[in-house]
């Protein structure tokens, strides 16, 4: 029953080849997401997370193994075939990469640009899609205006605009603080509810991924360490690396304590 | 007039007067013909080369290395030469093109081709200032190169490319200026043959004069553009 799976992720390999030495970022990775999931990727700086979700949507070739979203095999399409599929795929990003030179609608709309929409459809979807994430007073607004969890508000509208079925996250809270990032995490739960929509959600921040993820992947050196649901995996950790992911998001909430007993 | 039988206020009296304006004039015409000329072709021409430096490089949308060095190493080349030398070599093929290697056509099309390679670098560079997760961010919606380039690329780095363009103007100016002296006309041409020549410091005057304030108001106007477009984007 492969077919359950919406998303699988099966051996995959990547190395980064440079003079001095080449660098094995991915080890035979495999992933099962089911539809409407939101599946986080844990891991520390340097562990492949960012590599492993740009492997998804191909921005980062694989070396080697097999990526299927719903029916199509992402590995096996042609480039043609791809920037097709990518319109399905929708990606925020930790740096927002929002286009300066568009105010917040243009930034939305520009993904439904020339393949097919009458200007009319854009406009309703953008409108529609500015309702969803909160930001309908700031449609001509240009993106030097908005704070930084508008921002990312406009790369999720940005990121619906062609329905897509998955909603890759690259570290999208992690330039935010913490009560944008609530906010953030807030919505994307809300659009993973309403638009049933599949999310693969990559942090450090082991926070975000409780609150948000109810299934979660370990990475550590390119490999997965384990996986499963997000309880299971923190609350009884097989290996050290998920255990010191609970012990730092402890420590931190009983060093707040101490501090502020001892704050006189 | 020169300083060995007039003071310096006596030259800069006549450097205004009417009779050395007559002269001037008409040069300003013939500068500002070639310049705006030489300026719209350079323009044309050194843009698409930038796009395709920048294109067709490693990193590049749609990467093509070998055509890349290619095109590289002939730019460099062409760089490496004074734009008088530049001007010398130019001459023959303008006759060639135009049927004359002399006046202020032929030094149009010399100017250009000193001026491309400088002007196509410079475009490369402003391209090349964008953030590369912009980039990213399009190919992953599935946008093609071509849209990434002419949609994305050029109008996000704006500002850099006007600042680019200004400077690639105040360039031209000073090589149409160059290219006076090589009978084009212009306001060379009478800096070179009177004031140069016969030691006419007024005329030297006044033309340093006006090319001080054409450059002046080019840098001016690219300033003010590069700004405006910075200040409605709410980036300054």
């Amino acid at each position: 029953m492969a077919k359950e799976s919406f998303i699988e992720i099966i051996d995959l390999y990547k190395t980064f080849y440079s003079k001095d030495q080449d660098i094995e970022v991915l080890k035979n990775i495999n992933i099962q997401i089911r539809k409407g999931d939101i599946f986080g990727v844990i891991g520390f700086s340097g562990a492949g997370k960012s590599t492993l979700v740009r492997c998804i949507n191909r921005l980062e070739e694989p070396d080697k193994g097999y990526v299927r979203i719903g029916d199509q095999v992402i590995t096996e399409l042609s480039k043609k075939d791809l920037r097709i599929a990518r319109r399905k795929i929708g990606m925020i990003f930790q740096s927002f990469n929002l286009f300066e030179s568009k105010t917040v609608s243009e930034n939305i709309a520009f993904p439904m640009q020339h393949i097919g929409y009458s200007k009319k459809e854009i406009n309703e979807k953008v409108s529609r899609l500015l309702e969803i994430v909160n930001l309908s007073d700031k449609k001509n607004s240009y993106p030097g205006q908005l704070s930084g969890g508008q921002k990312q508000r406009v790369g999720i509208a940005r990121a619906l605009a062609n329905d897509p079925d998955v909603l890759l996250c690259d570290e999208a809270t992690s330039a935010l603080d913490p009560q944008t990032t609530l906010s953030v995490l807030e919505l994307l739960k809300d659009v993973n509810k309403k638009l049933g929509l599949t999310i693969i959600f990559i942090s450090h921040e082991i926070d975000a991924i409780r609150y948000v993820c109810n299934h979660v992947a370990v990475i550590e050196e390119g490999t997965i360490l384990e996986q499963g649901g997000v309880k299971e995996v923190f609350l009884h950790p097989k290996t050290s690396t998920s255990e010191l992911f609970m012990k730092i998001s402890n420590q931190m909430q009983e060093n707040a304590w101490v501090e502020e007993g001892e704050g006189i | 007039m020169t300083f060995r039988n007039h003071t310096l206020w006596e030259v800069l009296q006549s450097a205004f007067s009417v009779p050395i304006w007559e002269k001037v004039v008409p040069a300003i015409w013939e500068t500002l013909y070639m310049v705006v000329l030489s300026t719209i072709f350079t323009f044309i021409i050194g843009l698409l080369l930038g796009l395709v430096l920048v294109l067709t490089s490693k990193e590049g949308l749609h990467p093509v290395v070998w055509f890349n060095r290619l095109l590289g190493a002939i730019v460099n080349c062409l760089r490496s030469l004074p734009s008088m030398i530049m001007i010398i070599i130019m001459l023959p093929l303008a006759r060639l093109i135009l049927g004359k290697g002399y006046g202020a056509n032929a030094c149009i099309i010399a100017l250009i081709a000193s001026c491309v390679p400088m002007y196509g670098r410079l475009v490369e560079n402003s391209l090349l200032e964008i953030q590369k997760g912009k980039i990213e961010a399009a190919k992953a919606m599935g946008i093609g190169s071509a849209r990434i380039l002419f949609t994305i690329m050029v109008p996000e780095t704006l500002p850099s490319l006007i600042r680019s363009s200004t400077v690639a103007v105040v360039a031209v100016i000073s090589m149409t200026a160059l290219a006076g002296s090589f009978g084009a006309g212009g306001l060379g041409d009478i800096a070179v043959r009177f004031g140069f020549n016969r030691f006419q410091w007024d005329i030297l005057i006044a033309t340093v004069f006006v090319l001080v304030i054409m450059v002046q108001f080019v840098q001016l106007i690219g300033d003010l553009i590069a700004k405006l477009i910075l200040k409605k984007r709410h980036l300054l």
